[in-house]
């Protein structure tokens, strides 16, 4: 009895815009399941089996859309799944296509996850007050606001912190060319002079709202072999309510507990040292120090430090969104398989612009809900 | 059974207009369409869909021949409809029927004019007057044969058409749950009722119908005071669709004196820049006519003046 | 790989609204409780838990983060979920377990399909942009793949109404029981013709848990756990007019990779009369099979969780060294189909 090894064999993206008008919803998953199934080399005809991830179905107002979706992703006669896990889907889709890999019950799997917002309008569709209530509810910023200036009051982490992170993350996206938002020019003073959204969050510190697709092939160690591919070392989930008394919404039990099973699965005991890229859900700058704590990267009240030395840049000790992450292209639910593939692309060597040198073991990150559902996985260009 | 104990109910209704752009071939589709043309696409085993997929329904590769098909054709199976329901293309009783058009191999879903049918009737499409809304340019179909003078009288070059608009709305019953509706019928009598989780012993306002790390219900009454403090908080100043709340406010976590956890509230009654981790509050309620089941009977919190409580007292609430 | 059972089932009453909150979570309390005591088990004792529901059938975004707090999913718990039938999630748990990293999962599924207008909700599953703006109900779909059946002579109305009578007889403790035969079913009016009211599944608000564990586990756990000796599904095309309605390829599919031969008993998640009829054919399933002897979900359907009910149930029911089909589906008319195979210890 043991687990069957499981590699990413090709990943695939769409270019993310604020409204893909050009394509339907199938035609988006499309775009990014050709380019996968180009980038492994294979076509729809060999993959065994679909997972499909995204969020909330009222974005789109299609109740289950990977129904209708079955042809447009090739699933038509084949094992359909569909997960959803508030935001961290993306990651959870890539976790659950590497279960079914893991557990030997297919050789191919094709992981699709997307999100076409311009169908409607995300703040809307998160801020349905239902009766009873007290409507002050204004969208995932509005949200996530208060729990950053938590953390600002707590790490007494220097103002500007955050709009280093919006610098850097835009910056980078300046280097994919499928990015949403791609401003090679942006500077700690025009984000620090762009207008306060939900204050402490400003404008340039918020990710955009994107259309956009991700998709991932994986195969078990026959399909891989005499490929390039990214092995999955290790994957881990975890989920705790939104809301309880003493709940530490600034560093999340869920999200530390997610990070130790994953360095534990994968034989790692000093982070920082031994993974050369992270691909982490920042749709605010201030969560890459947050998230940085959170799974261990540094001490907590410690990660802003890192931030602010510039060590999370291309060239740093711990390069973070070197493909310019949520803050550049936020298709929600493909936003967390975005991390995912960003990372195996990563470790083979197929980030362009955006490679990191001789990166070997990278990272990648999704959470969701009220920073309550955590999933990653972390890929190396080794065998595990 | 007393009246106290049905938990309480309110219809929510969300309603949206959903914005579908089409892609190349069903672009094509709304654009015949709104030329008075019915469009299918002939499948990589010849057969010919209507409407036309945009990718082959056996081997899911892209579709990309389109064919020009009748606009009428047999029903090869309907269904009455007897009660329409909202959204649906008639008002009065009529039957649902799949439609093979004359000239396509698999047939169209669609809503025929007539309380009854029967399999093998010749039905024909009848035009929307108004035009560019996909298969919505379809308004229903009718009994009997294509009238060709007279759609050729009606086909027209149209605009393209690579958007639709889909209105969606539902309608639903929301209930709170037991707990959550002792807690309203407390505020509707100006009485902020928490109850304490006989596992944890931590006071939830409102209360829970599961302790969220116990999952027993929260049982043991507890009125809490109308003041408290704000742990955390933001001031929202953008302005979104359905916002009932006009920017910029103060959108605050209040934790409530004895209770152990906090809730989202606005403060008002000082300038946002001066609401602060740590500062005392207290509700400023409403008129009384004005109360209901419902938190907003609590218009905002305020500023009591009070000394801002340290923040180690409330540093693990956040 | 590893070999898995279920060790304890529990489920809601079915019925037609309960006084729940807009998401039915207040439903899995008693029961996750009920399936954990039926296994010996304590929640932190669960190495991966699993759930499906349905955002729309409450209306709004996230519904099912509830849920969590209605588990007590704190210490963290390892979690995942589904939007679909909560038998999906039991395949997710499956896989999950046979991948060696947990040897106990647990599985829920509910739903209050009484807090909208269910057979209009479930319009928004269809193609969006040539079908669903018609909103073609759930009802009315089903009576077109009805007729499609009755008129090339597959079934009729009398073997409809025979189903119905054979399944509102089967459970006193069913959400619809009834002795009634065939021809007095057949004297009621059409709710929309083909289809009456006995063809048609009731609506249902309800919840249901199953725990599962390795078989070894299992074994430790209760005398007489199911063994999972097969598990597959398979998603047909979103074109409804370019499908086989009146077959069901997808289910056969599943059954043939699962292996379905010397079953005893069946439960099928076949909301309509006719959809039972064309499950036992593509199951290949003879008189000898016992089908529903639960009522099915022509006698109680709670969405989301009906699914995991019928592997639940199936699994209740099979005695020890018998083979039991549960069968699942999502989806309009069929499209998505599951086949688990049971084996009683």
């Amino acid at each position: 009895m043991g687990r069957e090894r499981a590699a990413v064999l090709g990943v695939g993206q769409t270019h993310h815009r604020a409204r893909r008008t050009d394509v339907s919803m199938g035609g988006l998953c499309r775009e990014a399941v050709d380019r996968a199934l180009a980038d492994a080399g294979l076509d729809l005809a060999d993959i065994d089996a679909v997972v499909l991830g995204k969020a909330p179905d009222l974005f789109e107002g299609v109740m289950m859309p990977e129904l209708a979706l079955a042809d447009a992703v090739g699933a038509a006669g084949k094992p359909l799944l569909r997960v959803h896990t508030a935001g961290s889907v993306g990651g959870s889709t890539g976790n659950v296509a590497a279960s079914l890999v893991h557990g030997g019950e297919h050789a191919r799997v094709l992981a699709v996850a997307f999100e076409k917002q311009s169908e409607s309008n995300a703040m809307w569709a998160l801020s349905i007050s239902p009766p009873f209530h007290m409507p002050v509810g204004a969208g995932a910023g509005g949200y996530f606001a208060p729990h950053v200036r938590s953390y600002i009051r707590r790490s007494g982490a220097p103002e500007h912190v955050g709009a280093i992170v919006a610098v850097k993350d835009r910056r980078n996206g300046a280097r994919n060319p499928y990015a949403h938002l791609r401003q090679p020019d942006i500077t700690l003073e025009s984000v620090r002079a762009s207008a306060m959204l939900w204050d402490p969050i400003r404008y340039d510190e918020t990710c955009p709202s994107s259309d956009g697709a991700c998709a991932v092939v994986l195969g078990d160690e026959r399909a891989a072999r005499g490929r390039d591919a990214a092995w999955i070392h290790a994957t881990a989930m975890r989920t705790e309510p939104t809301t309880f008394a003493g709940r530490d919404q600034v560093n999340p039990r869920a999200g530390r507990e997610a990070a130790a099973a994953l360095w534990r699965a994968a034989g790692i005991t000093d982070p920082l040292s031994e993974v050369d890229v992270a691909e982490i859900y920042v749709p605010f700058s201030w969560f890459e120090p947050m998230w940085l704590e959170n799974l261990g990267f540094t001490a907590e009240g410690q990660g802003w430090k890192l931030t602010e030395a510039g060590e999370t840049e291309i060239g740093g000790r711990l390069p973070v969104n070197p493909s310019g992450g949520v803050l550049s292209s936020n298709p929600i639910g493909a936003s967390g398989l975005l991390r995912f593939a960003e990372a195996a692309m990563q470790v083979m060597g197929r980030a362009g612009e955006h490679q990191v040198d001789g990166a070997r073991r990278a990272v990648g990150h999704a959470y969701g809900g009220g920073s309550q559902y955590f999933s990653m996985w972390l890929v190396g260009a080794e065998k595990p | 059974m007393t009246v106290d104990q049905v938990p309480l109910s309110a219809p929510l209704d969300i309603g949206f207009d959903y914005t579908r752009s089409l892609g190349p071939t069903l672009t094509r589709f709304a654009t015949a369409l709104a030329g008075r043309r019915v469009l299918g696409a002939r499948g990589g085993d010849g057969r010919v869909h209507v409407p036309p997929p945009e990718y082959d329904p056996v081997t899911g590769k892209a579709l990309t021949e389109l064919v020009e098909v009748a606009s009428s054709g047999t029903v090869t199976s309907w269904c009455a409809q007897p009660e329409p329901l909202a959204g649906q293309p008639l008002e009065h009783p009529f039957c649902w029927a799949f439609v093979l058009l004359d000239g396509a191999d698999t047939p169209l879903l669609h809503a025929v004019d007539a309380p009854v049918l029967r399999t093998g009737a010749r039905v024909r499409i009848r035009w929307a007057v108004e035009r560019g809304n996909g298969i919505r340019d379809i308004a229903c179909f009718e009994p009997g044969e294509e009238e060709p003078a007279a759609q050729d009288g009606a086909a027209a070059e149209a605009d393209e058409v690579a958007m639709i608009t889909t209105p969606v709305h539902l309608s639903y019953m929301h209930t709170a749950s037991p707990e959550e509706s002792r807690y309203l019928r407390g505020l509707a009598e100006g009485r902020l009722l928490g109850q304490r989780c006989p596992a944890c012993e931590k006071v939830y306002i409102p209360p829970r119908g599961a302790c969220p790390t116990d999952g027993v219900p929260t049982e043991t009454e507890v009125e809490l005071p109308d003041r408290g403090i704000v742990t955390t908080f933001c001031v929202v100043n953008v302005p979104f669709l359905g916002q009932r709340i006009p920017p910029p406010y103060v959108a605050a976590y209040i934790l409530l004196d004895g209770a152990d956890i906090a809730f989202l509230h606005l403060v008002l009654g000082c300038p946002p820049d001066q609401v602060r981790m740590g500062m005392r509050v207290e509700a400023a309620w409403r008129p009384r006519e004005q109360w209901g089941t419902t938190l907003e009977n609590i218009d905002h919190f305020r500023p009591t003046g009070e000394p801002d409580a340290p923040y180690e007292t409330y540093a693990r609430h956040l | 790989m590893t070999d898995v059972s279920i060790v304890s089932f529990a489920q809601a009453p079915n019925v037609r609204a309960t006084h729940g909150t807009t998401n039915g979570v207040e439903m899995l309390v008693p029961i996750l409780r009920e399936a954990l005591d039926g296994a010996g088990l304590a929640k932190q004792d669960i190495g991966f838990w699993c759930s499906g529901s349905s955002d729309y059938l409450a209306g709004r975004a996230f519904s099912f983060i509830a849920a969590v707090d209605a588990i007590g999913a704190f210490p963290p718990i390892h979690e995942s979920h589904v939007e679909a039938d909560a038998a999906w999630a039991l395949y997710e748990a499956w896989v999950k377990i046979r991948t060696g990293e947990v040897d106990t999962a647990l599985v829920y599924g509910f739903g209050k399909s009484s807090a909208g207008v269910l057979r209009r909700v479930l319009a928004m599953q269809l193609d969006p942009y040539s079908v669903a703006p018609l909103w073609p109900d759930a009802v009315s779909v089903a009576g077109l793949q009805a007729r499609l059946g009755l008129d090339q002579g597959l079934w009729t109305e009398q073997d409809m109404a025979e189903v119905a009578a054979r399944s509102r007889g089967a459970n006193p403790n069913a959400q619809v029981h009834e002795r009634v035969t065939a021809e007095e079913l057949l004297d009621r009016p059409y709710l929309a013709d083909p289809l009456r009211r006995h063809d048609c599944p009731p609506v249902t608000d309800g919840a249901a848990v199953v725990v599962l564990a390795t078989a070894e586990r299992a074994r430790e756990l209760t005398p007489n756990p199911a063994r999972i000796i097969g598990m597959a599904h398979r998603v047909e095309s979103a074109q409804l007019g370019a499908r086989e309605l009146t077959a069901s390829p997808s289910t056969a599919a599943a059954a043939a990779a699962v292996g379905t031969d010397g079953a005893t008993l069946a439960e099928l998640h076949a909301p309509f009369t006719h959809q039972e009829i064309l499950l036992r054919r593509a199951l290949r399933l003879g008189d000898e099979v016992t089908v529903n002897p639960s009522g099915g979900p022509l006698c109680g359907n709670p969405m989301f969780a009906a699914g995991l009910a019928r592997i639940g149930e199936a699994a209740t029911r099979v005695p020890p060294g018998e083979r039991a089909i549960a069968h699942a589906t999502s989806g309009p008319l069929l499209q998505q189909n599951l086949v688990c195979v049971l084996e009683g210890e």
